[in-house]
């Protein structure tokens, strides 16, 4: 099965109108050595009853569905509405290309004009770019940004930022002679921000500080900001866990010069990390340095309003090496569910699903911690993730555990070795308070 | 004048109290110091209240304003815009797929790990190289991860070197991506049949140069005849030869970037390997490396160890983390789904008939359209708006004036070598009744521009909207919707 549509009478006659005898001529200009002698080694072709097969056994093979889960750390589990997936499979949707003809596109330009006005909105600044990749790289971008818009030399970085987004901002600033600080967490789980006073100097070009941070901790933005500010750098906070954005105060409210993060919890299946969706927001004055496209309200010749991608003079088809980023492609599907999930949750609804989050993971946190040998290893205020500290190593614990169908949380040794007998507990609106009371009688069984 | 209705912003059909999704109760007790001390929002001011029924039809309404491969021919040169198979959406999104979390216990996605193990090794059989990495998201961050690769196995022998040379032809993302590694850009020119020069290119290799950003075949759809030369010249002065794979799809099964002496490959699975574009990503970019190179690719790797998948972190060499956790995954599954259902023989006539719908096209269209370069063409051609601008018609207007006729236009103003250009990339999924309906369609456009240019001017006529005034949103952008705009 080749999905050609070329019969054998149509390919004689084109052959023909070309003057070639055969489909071999066309390639004269591919050199005779290196040409793939007879077949490549591929299994297939594979009918579609066949595929189906093969890969539902692949699908099977994956056994998290068999277990109860609390984990989080940057991908979450939430509910997806119906009208999602029913609306973005749609192959209008699913089968264009970037809108570049604005004309036949006005479908995806206005859902993305909708989508950046939501996470304006969201975000609490002036304006939001139509995505990026996914969170970690748009931390990346974040930090590239306010390097850009600084020309300063140095950047402090949160401990408590997603240890996998820490690791992409690395990778990406290896050539770049940019110092990465790293800032301290203290005994709340919160980043130091006496550390962040002595370390911030006239160079930093900004401070990143994710809140909720990695420890499910919510941050105090509002200090950060005015720290940063202080020193004429710029303050970036990162949203891992987007859903965040409905119950807390927005991050632009509190003083952040542009928000970035993972927008996975709208309406995005946790599909073993992607696709997923960046976002970045940021505020007017620096939106000629923002990465990324986005999409603007205009007129036609008619006076009609329309919507295009703008601002492209930043982007790297016109700019080339002097663009605000190399991003092409990004995840234009994924904002279209993103969009879907929010307009579907509407005003009162998201902070109705982020109250019920927070109210559910402070439930399973008095639970839990009242089980002997467990306690709370942090003492500030957390989202809808916190962080257990065990009498037991978590390795011991967690075989227990899933012994009794629970994935119990995420191990936090590997990145934090200061915290090998701790993990990272999620709760959101999917667990019921009778699954959260069975993790509890679980963990102490296993404790005992 | 197209008397349909407009669709409304969301924000305007809001109403208090309209609600499309119903939560459950909440089931725990809910304490009364509930985040103490934090600054919290009552409500998300400005988010809309719609019912479910106004929801769903305008998401329903929104899509019919798009056009997409589902419903005709889609000729954008270099994007190459082939059927989406639906089977491949369909399994992609099985839920033993879609449930699992990306930092599960390794035992427990022993699925997802092989999917990705299978993949990387298909990957270096249709392109000869040792391995893979699917991290990238898209085929830029596949260039920015290929160009790092470069830059630290050069670092490693002591020197990441200065510069990167990429032909005047190439994509903006090459330059861009190479920008981001720390280097400085090079260009070369095209020679006359619209291809680098291995002449050219010895004059300007130096030991200061890190790499050669080749896209082959080029974007004028013409195969670089001298690649092997090109890369010994490359490999004398020490340095590496990346190819932009953009355009594999008129190779696979034919010649394997490997035998031309390419160190480092993207590759994009939203281009050749049939995965749908979605109105802009998501995409997925992986990167292909020769075996010096294989040390340097992004952590975790994917192995196979006793008969079972697991992550190995374990290489000091790595360039990093490209991306939180493993790439667009999902996008992987449809691309494993589309090479099993073809197979050897159905890869190999993807190339066949990508070329020879081309061709059809570019021998229909040579006598009214200008064509630069005379060179052999594979799976695009590039022809520019040389004749019609004796009257006064752009490439821009023929590109309007297509959508009359009810097909896509072509990619329009690239490359940059050929001014006014229409590259046109018909994909070998197409029927040769679409490709007429589009050579008529070419071909009543050059006799319009001849004879009533004025209509070419003002195209688009019977669409949603017309042409847009795109200077305006530039200059005072207006980018979200507010109560008063």
């Amino acid at each position: 099965m080749s999905y050609i549509s070329i019969s054998d009478n149509d390919k004689r006659a084109m052959l023909e109108s070309i003057g070639v005898g055969s489909v071999e001529e066309l390639f004269n200009s591919v050199p005779e050595w290196t040409r793939v002698k007879g077949e490549l080694d591929l299994p297939g072709p594979t009918s579609e009853l066949e595929l189906t097969r093969i890969v539902s056994g692949l699908a099977a093979a994956n056994r998290c569905a068999d277990y109860l889960t609390f984990l989080g750390g940057g991908a979450y589990d939430h509910f997806i509405p119906a009208v999602v997936d029913q609306l973005s499979s749609r192959g209008e949707f699913v089968t264009p290309y970037t809108p570049y003809q604005p004309e036949v596109s006005q479908g995806t330009l206005q859902v993305s004009f909708e989508f950046q006005t939501l996470m304006a909105m969201l975000t609490g600044l002036d304006i939001a770019n139509a995505s990026l990749y996914d969170g970690s790289t748009g931390a990346a971008e974040a930090a590239l940004m306010a390097h850009r818009v600084q020309g300063k030399t140095k950047l402090l970085v949160s401990s408590a930022l997603h240890p996998q987004y820490r690791e992409v901002i690395r990778t990406y600033f290896r050539n770049l002679g940019i110092a990465l600080i790293k800032l301290p967490y203290g005994r709340d789980g919160r980043t130091d921000i006496e550390a962040a006073g002595r370390l911030l100097d006239g160079e930093t070009a900004a401070v990143l500080i994710q809140s909720p941070n990695y420890f499910g901790v919510v941050e105090d933005l509002a200090a950060f900001s005015a720290l940063a500010h202080g020193r004429q750098a710029l303050s970036v906070a990162v949203v891992a866990e987007a859903l965040s954005l409905g119950l807390l105060e927005a991050p632009g409210r509190l003083g952040a010069d542009i928000v970035t993060g993972e927008g996975q919890s709208f309406g995005i299946p946790l599909s073993f990390g992607g696709p997923y969706l960046g976002f970045l927001a940021t505020k007017k004055d620096y939106v000629r340095q923002m990465p990324g496209r986005v999409v603007g309200m205009t007129k036609d010749v008619e006076g009609r309003r329309g919507f295009v991608l703008t601002l492209a003079t930043r982007e790297q088809h016109i700019r080339r090496e002097k663009a605000t980023s190399n991003i092409c492609t990004n995840q234009a599907l994924c904002a279209v569910r993103a969009a879907i999930f929010l307009e579907t949750l509407g005003r009162h609804g998201l902070t109705e699903l982020a109250r019920q989050n927070a109210a559910k993971a402070a439930y399973a946190a008095a639970v839990l911690s009242s089980v002997p040998g467990v306690k709370k290893k942090f003492s500030g205020p957390f989202f809808n993730e916190f962080v257990l500290e065990f009498a037991a190593p978590w390795a011991e614990v967690e075989a227990g555990l899933r012994g009794r169908g629970i994935l119990g949380g995420l191990d936090l040794g590997r990145d934090y070795p200061e915290l090998a007998d701790c993990a990272l507990v999620c709760v959101t609106e999917m667990r019921t308070r009778e699954e959260i009371d069975g993790f509890g009688r679980a963990l102490k069984e296993v404790l005992s | 004048m197209n008397k349909s209705p407009r669709e409304p912003l969301i924000f305007e059909v809001s109403g208090p109290g309209k609600r499309a999704l119903e939560l459950p109760p909440l089931d725990v007790p809910e304490e009364g110091g509930l985040l103490a001390g934090v600054p919290l929002r009552k409500e998300v001011e400005g988010f809309p209240e719609v019912s479910e029924t106004e929801l769903v039809r305008h998401f329903t309404r929104l899509s019919q304003l798009n056009y997409c491969v589902d419903i005709g021919f889609y000729p954008l040169g270099s994007c190459t815009m082939k059927y989406n198979p639906k089977i491949n959406e369909k399994l992609s999104a099985l839920p033993g797929f879609a449930s699992s979390h990306p930092l599960a216990p390794e035992e427990l996605v022993q699925g997802n790990l092989e999917v990705i193990r299978r993949l990387e090794k298909l990957l270096c059989e249709i392109t000869g190289l040792d391995a893979f990495t699917l991290q990238p998201a898209a085929g830029a961050h596949g260039e920015l991860t290929g160009m790092m690769i470069i830059r630290a196995a050069l670092g490693k022998r002591g020197d990441p070197r200065k510069y990167v040379l990429i032909p005047d032809s190439a994509h903006g993302t090459n330059p861009s991506s190479a920008h981001i590694c720390g280097y400085t850009v090079k260009e070369i020119k095209s020679n006359e049949n619209g291809t680098v020069d291995p002449a050219v290119l010895e004059k300007e290799m130096t030991e200061e140069v890190a790499a050669l950003m080749l896209t082959n075949p080029n974007t004028l759809g013409v195969f670089e005849y001298d690649i092997c030369r090109i890369a010994e010249i490359v490999h004398a002065w020490g340095g590496y030869l990346y190819m932009d794979g953009a355009n594999l799809n008129a190779l696979v099964g034919i010649a394997r970037p490997a035998a031309f002496g390419v160190d480092v490959l993207h590759i994009n699975l939203h281009k050749t390997f049939s995965t749908p574009h979605g109105g802009g990503g998501p995409g997925s970019g992986p990167v292909g490396v020769t075996r010096e190179l294989a040390r340097f690719l992004p952590v975790p790797r994917v192995v196979e160890r006793a008969g079972k998948v697991v992550l190995d972190f374990d290489r000091p060499d790595s360039i990093g983390r490209v991306r939180g956790f493993f790439g667009n995954f999902s996008v992987m599954v449809r691309a494993l789904c589309y090479i099993l259902t073809l197979g050897p023989k159905g890869i190999r006539e993807v190339a066949e008939y990508a070329v020879l719908n081309s061709n059809y096209i570019r021998r229909n269209l040579e006598a009214d359209y200008h064509l630069k370069y005379g060179t052999p063409t594979l799976h695009e051609c590039v022809f520019s708006d040389k004749y019609q601008k004796e009257s006064g018609v752009s490439n821009l207007d023929i590109a309007k004036r297509l959508i009359d006729y009810g097909v896509h236009p072509p990619t329009m103003s690239f490359p940059l070598i050929v001014h006014g250009a229409l590259m046109i990339e018909p994909t070998e999924t197409e029927s040769k009744r679409d490709l007429d309906i589009f050579i008529e369609a070419m071909k009543a456009i050059a006799g319009e521009a001849r004879e009533n240019p004025e209509v070419l001017r003002a195209a688009p006529h019977a669409t949603y909207v017309r042409r847009l005034d795109e200077v305006q949103a530039a200059k005072n952008p207006v980018l979200r919707w507010d109560a008063g705009s």
